[in-house]
């Protein structure tokens, strides 16, 4: 009853003291404040907390459902897993490095034009939709390109005579080469607003002193983006050690990365008898993603220090 | 370098709009032509043509119930409980953290739940919707968040409620106007999202777009090719236009919403 009393209480007495508007509504911390929020969080643990809940704890069950560390020793031991995880870790990271440096330098080319012009909004729509939208739409670019019937590979064969049969797009090669493909885009929009905050200002004060634009990048501009750097590509990483839809798309054969191996692992889980080795590599997912998330987390906030 | 770099974000998109406008080969020169007889056999896959209508119906319920949730909780978060302001952010936030294909793994006893429980509607595709809300929700927060960091909420909704205006009326008509830019984006994010999304419908095996595109595209390259172009184009369309018409006040809205994380 009181919690009613205080929610229905505090607009009017909001409304009456001039000390109690704005920041004052805090004051009312009422419970009843808090029951508004409670569709939220009972929709967000439904549909978001829970599915977490039941990797987590279906990854420390047997199929009985008794406590049971198997799912892990599988994952540990079993090479076919290990591969997974490992193929997956080094594809991120080497399209991780390549779009960083690539997509940092288009960054860097777009932020020196007009700010305000159709080109640049242009540039970062079309980048958003690449980044962000693709998925399997992407493998199928690339099937146009330099698939067996693609663009690219029609031109070498009837206009340069190459032996060119476009099998290369759809192994792990071709794969990453598609992933850089949305990582250049991707590394485009999270770099742009630091390189944005960069100030004339602080060019001009390293050119007062006499400093070159080596010296600048040296010792001001390159100091100051270097978190922000560190944070894209660590992002561009678990954007692709998390893809699943592309991967699937270009190799839809087999288990190769660790998403297709847990998409594996589901599908056939009844057959295979041990039903929760999916979760155990699902929470081994979610373990190495957080921890690069909190690095991540870290990194910005040091970042932001210097661009906001 | 720069022109190379564009270069190469630019040759598969020409790829796509050449093999897709392939026509047969004339019978008499042998010279390839080009028609449009892969983007008119569109409608002749009704799979295809059930795919993109699912896909559209889920993005406008996503888009309706993703506003419906997170707009008065974080208006309510803003004047009434600061205090839980970091909760629901990180919470929104937290789907970048869980890759899709775990929540699949862990949403499918759910959803056979859903299914089993929910009648006929239970094995409609529509159901994505609870899950699609929850994928945009990152994108969707730092849309709407920038935009109401950039309006003093509090006192609006203050004003609001001292001349006796309901708190839905206060919401609605006071505080949303003011953060339409926001919203905009959010809205427009969660329809280009839940078009791209292929992972967890896969996996649910529902017939979403992407699904059908993906099993079509063994059959016929050139169908898929054709739809995935359209669509790009329209998510593109729809990104630009944002950036191009939203109110000039919500640049920061427009910044937040390129920024994935």
């Amino acid at each position: 009853m009181t919690q009613l009393v205080t929610r229905s209480a505090s607009p009017s007495a909001t409304a009456a003291g001039p000390a109690s508007s704005g920041a004052g509504a805090s004051r009312f911390r009422g419970a009843g404040n808090y029951l508004a929020l409670i569709p939220f969080h009972v929709y967000v643990g439904l549909f978001l907390v829970l599915p977490t809940l039941i990797v987590t704890i279906g990854s420390f069950q047997d199929q009985a459902g008794s406590l049971t560390l198997d799912n892990f020793k599988a994952m540990f031991t079993n090479e076919q897993f290990i591969g997974s995880f490992m193929k997956s870790l080094q594809l991120a990271l080497i399209t991780a490095i390549l779009g960083a440096i690539v997509g940092g330098l288009l960054a860097w080319a777009v932020v020196r034009g007009n700010p305000n012009g159709i080109l640049r909004q242009l540039v970062i729509a079309a980048c958003g939709v690449l980044a962000q939208f693709g998925g399997v739409m992407l493998a199928f670019a690339f099937f146009a390109t330099f698939g067996f019937n693609g663009l690219i590979t029609m031109f070498l064969k009837n206009n340069l005579g190459m032996a060119a049969d476009g099998s290369w797009l759809y192994s792990l090669a071709g794969l990453a080469v598609v992933y850089t493909y949305f990582q250049i885009p991707l590394m485009l929009i999270v770099f742009l607003p630091s390189l944005d905050g960069l100030r004339q200002e602080w060019y001009d004060a390293s050119a007062s002193l006499g400093g070159g634009a080596w010296s600048f990048w040296r010792n001001v501009g390159g100091p100051i983006l270097a978190p922000s750097f560190l944070g894209a590509l660590l992002l561009l990483f678990t954007n692709a050690f998390s893809a699943y839809a592309t991967a699937q798309a270009v190799i839809s054969q087999g288990c190769a990365l660790i998403t297709q191996q847990i998409a594996c692992q589901m599908q056939s889980e009844v057959i295979l008898g041990q039903e929760n080795v999916g979760k155990a590599l699902a929470l081994g997912m979610i373990v190495i993603v957080s921890a690069v998330m909190a690095v991540y987390a870290y990194i910005q906030r040091r970042a932001s220090r210097w661009v906001k | 370098m720069l022109v190379a770099v564009l270069a190469y974000l630019i040759l598969p998109l020409i790829a796509m709009l050449e093999f897709s406008t392939r026509g047969d080969v004339d019978p008499v020169t042998k010279a390839a032509t080009r028609s449009l007889q892969s983007y008119a056999a569109i409608f002749s896959y009704p799979n295809l043509v059930d795919g993109i209508i699912a896909s559209l119906e889920i993005a406008a319920l996503t888009v309706v119930g993703m506003l419906a949730i997170l707009v008065p909780t974080m208006v309510w978060t803003v004047v009434r409980v600061p205090r839980m302001r970091r909760v629901v952010e990180f919470l929104c936030l937290l789907p970048l953290a869980i890759p899709a294909i775990v929540i699949v793994v862990g949403i499918a006893p759910i959803y056979r739940f859903i299914g089993q429980h929910l009648g006929p509607l239970g094995a409609s595709p529509l159901t994505l919707t609870f899950i699609d809300i929850i994928l945009v929700l990152p994108y969707s927060y730092r849309a709407i968040d920038s935009s109401l960091r950039g309006i003093d909420t509090a006192t609006l909704a203050d004003a609001a409620r001292s001349l006796g205006a309901s708190w839905p009326r206060t919401i609605f008509e006071v505080i949303v106007p003011n953060i339409r830019g926001g919203v905009l984006s959010a809205a427009v994010l969660g329809i280009a999202l839940v078009l791209g999304e292929f992972t967890i419908s896969s996996l649910l095996s529902f017939n979403t777009v992407q699904v059908v595109i993906y099993l079509l595209g063994k059959r016929d390259p050139f169908v898929s090719v054709a739809v995935s172009l359209l669509a790009l184009v329209f998510a593109f369309v729809l990104l630009f236009v944002i950036s191009r018409f939203a109110p000039g006040a919500d640049n920061r809205a427009q910044r937040a919403a390129e920024e994935p994380a």
